[in-house]
């Protein structure tokens, strides 16, 4: 395969995700959910009992959970068919890339990983399947007193308790059925502690990447900001096409301390037989601010609404997310957002993009409240639909339980009109371009938000989703 | 002298049915024509025909362009090759800003990446021109500019892009004195800075007042039912359609 740098350059197309690897030599379990599987999972990740026995009791409620039935189809979805642990040959979680198997360090190459790190990071993990291959942190930041590492690691550590008293206690296995799955068999991911007062001056970034056919990822993300810091924790995320589901069921937890500052980017870049189940939840303590930049491109099917619980009084919450749904998509994100405090604010701006027949669903609930005095909300989501055969729908749901609060909610669906392309063809720009130009263009206050050489990548995707787009 | 641009017998419809009922017309390099007629007597529709909106179907007739059939290439193609077209009411395209838009339509038209300094001396050249603040150059393109501001940018690029033949389409409507005065000097720039021909559509005469024109055409129900030279303009001016609704 030719050698293609994936994050710096402006022509990326497909084939950048879609290299497999083949899975020789690796350790799975078998497929499907029993209470031995997950005693095996635990038993390989070496977990404290508490742990074991939280996983067990997990499967307990995930097998006494029905089904959700509000969203988009997942019949396609048999937990019966999916490898819910595999575990990379050799696996030993390194901090120097040399010490990566040479087919997973060049997989993070050809993703641009180390070079972004060298670049623009301060610290990178990147995880293979179910477990981490690479964890490492400048020298610099690490004098400071931050910690990134993986989550199994830290349970064993110094920061065991920590752990203990955070693991999925914002989101819990009661939360909803892959809530229940996710903690019966996560596996992987990364914990950060920023210490009070300390500001990360550059961001931070996990990448995942499942490899495996038929196999599921749950990485659990812990990340708690102490007093006063303030921190950029970027999450990228892909693998390559299969024609079975994969199964993406991850957790992440988020800790805001008072007066602290937690940036959180996604771009999740999924191929197009994932079922992408995702839980994200922040809770934000007295005059924290949490940032949520989103941008959800791939997958066959997405459940993703990123929650935050506004706790503290003078807290405040910014949603900034794209989705693009293109053939045989079906993607259904939003957020929540619950204002406890005094005086928290919620500001959102999504768009969302469909084409092809694609379908993208904007779910957002706000809930004031009736403690919330002085909360202000502002709700903005625009949606763009590029033909006639793919649909937008927005959904929002409004709870407001005090009387002293502003809350307001904008919604604008619209198409590409023929007039806007005429009126660009008419001065030299092709179809296509003028296309491109529209939709990069409905999008660029969101792209504005990325990490530059995501900015970079979401328009080349919009481009390559557009090309071929001409009837 | 080859003709520039030549429009013969042609039909135009949209789906509520024909508009255009065989339109001739012929345009040398050089040229100024006003095409004048009442209210949904065909104008923009023709101008929308010669710039290529493919909304409009051409039933029979051709279009040529420099010596060429265009009646089946697109916008863009059209474009390319010289015809502009400034529009009534110009799209608003959040997203990309005025400076942007036209260094694209510029470097497309001239195949080769301009240096930005050089370009941006030149639009904020054409921009003062205008009494267009330098502002707007980074502004989304047309979203939130007031009517005037709009088709000063609509001039701005044709300025820009020196096409060969320029059809301006009621870009005097709802503009205030002094802004029609500036889009006029914007128009004669245009006309003085090479052999560029216009078409102005138009329904009234104060953008023409600084201008040459050498034809005049009345348009009405989708015909050409005169032209004149440019007394024809103070004749309308004066009297009105009614003479030729009459037929």
């Amino acid at each position: 395969m030719e050698k293609k740098e994936k994050t710096y350059v402006e022509d990326v197309d497909r084939s950048l995700y879609d290299f497999r690897n083949v899975d020789e030599d690796v350790y799975k379990v078998e497929e499907g959910l029993t209470p031995e599987i997950v005693k095996q999972i635990s038993k390989e990740k070496n977990d404290p009992e508490w742990m074991t026995e939280f996983r067990l009791k997990s499967l307990e409620i995930y097998n006494n959970k029905p089904m959700s039935n509000w969203g988009p189809p997942i019949d396609g979805l048999d937990i019966d068919n999916i490898v819910t642990y595999v575990k990379p040959k050799n696996n030993k979680m390194s901090a120097d890339w040399n010490e990566v198997p040479e087919d997973i360090k060049s997989t993070f190459e050809k993703l641009g990983i180390p070079q972004a790190e060298r670049e623009s990071l301060a610290g990178v993990g990147a995880q293979y399947d179910s477990e981490l291959v690479y964890h490492n942190v400048r020298e610099e930041v690490a004098a400071q007193g931050v910690i990134y590492t993986d989550l199994e690691s830290a349970m064993h550590g110094e920061y065991a308790d920590m752990i203990k008293e955070h693991f999925m206690k914002l989101i819990t296995p009661d939360d909803h059925k892959f809530a229940a799955l996710h903690g019966a068999v996560w596996s992987g991911g990364s914990f950060v502690y920023v210490p009070p007062g300390v500001s990360v001056e550059i961001p931070l970034q996990s990448y995942f990447r499942l490899n495996a056919p038929g196999a599921g990822q749950f990485e659990h993300t812990l990340i708690i900001v102490d007093e006063g810091a303030d921190l950029h924790f970027i999450e990228g995320c892909s693998a390559p096409k299969y024609n079975v589901a994969n199964l993406h069921a991850g957790a992440v937890e988020l800790f805001v301390g008072k007066n602290a500052k937690l940036r959180y980017s996604t771009i999740e870049n999924w191929s197009k037989n994932m079922y992408n189940l995702n839980t994200k939840r922040a809770v934000v303590e007295e005059g924290g601010t949490m940032e949520w930049v989103s941008g959800s491109f791939g997958s066959h099917t997405s459940y993703l609404y990123p929650m935050t619980i506004l706790k503290g009084d003078d807290s405040k919450v910014e949603f900034t997310g794209i989705t693009f749904a293109g053939e045989g998509q079906d993607l259904d994100t939003g957020l929540k957002v619950v204002h406890v405090g005094e005086r928290t604010l919620s500001t959102v701006n999504t768009k969302s993009i469909s084409k092809s027949g694609g379908i993208s669903t904007f779910r957002s609930a706000v809930v004031i409240g009736p403690k919330a005095k002085g909360a202000k909300s502002a709700v903005d989501c625009s949606s763009l639909m590029l033909d006639d055969i793919s649909r937008s729908d927005t959904i929002p749901v409004m709870e407001v339980n005090c009387d002293d609060a502003d809350v307001g909610h904008e919604a604008k669906i619209g198409r590409i009109s023929d007039e806007a392309i005429f009126y660009l063809m008419s001065r030299g720009i092709s179809e296509e371009d003028a296309r491109a130009m529209i939709v990069s263009g409905f999008a660029d206050n969101v792209s504005k938000e990325l990490p530059l050489e995501y900015a970079v990548e979401m328009n080349n995707l919009i481009r390559i989703e557009m090309v071929g787009s001409i009837g | 002298m080859s003709e520039l641009l030549k429009v013969n017998d042609l039909h135009v419809s949209v789906e509520d049915g024909e508009i255009l009922h065989g339109i001739n017309l012929s345009v040398n390099p050089g040229e100024t024509h006003v095409i004048m007629g009442p209210n949904g007597a065909g104008k923009s529709t023709l101008g929308y025909s010669i710039m290529g909106n493919n909304h409009y179907q051409v039933n029979s007739g051709k279009i040529f362009f420099k010596g060429e059939d265009i009646t089946e290439l697109s916008a863009t193609d059209r474009a390319k090759s010289g015809i502009f077209l400034t529009f009534q009411n110009p799209i608003e395209i959040p997203g990309i800003s005025l400076s942007n838009f036209i260094k694209n339509a510029y470097d497309t038209k001239n195949g080769s990446r301009s240096k930005l300094w050089d370009f941006r001396k030149l639009l904020e050249k054409y921009m003062e021109k205008l009494n267009m603040d330098k502002s707007y150059a980074n502004r989304d393109l047309n979203v939130g500019f007031s009517g005037g501001e709009k088709k000063k940018a609509e001039i701005l690029q044709m300025l820009m892009l020196k096409p060969d033949l320029a059809i301006l389409d009621e870009t005097d409507s709802g503009l205030d004195v002094d802004a029609v005065r500036t889009v006029s000097d914007g128009v004669k720039a245009f006309h003085e800075n090479g052999d560029g021909a216009l078409v102005i559509i138009t329904h009234s005469t104060r953008i023409l007042e600084s201008l040459d024109v050498d034809y005049t055409h009345i348009l009405v129900n989708g015909k050409i039912v005169a032209t004149g030279d440019a007394s024809l303009v103070d004749e309308i001016n004066a009297n009105g359609f009614e003479k030729y609704l009459e037929d």
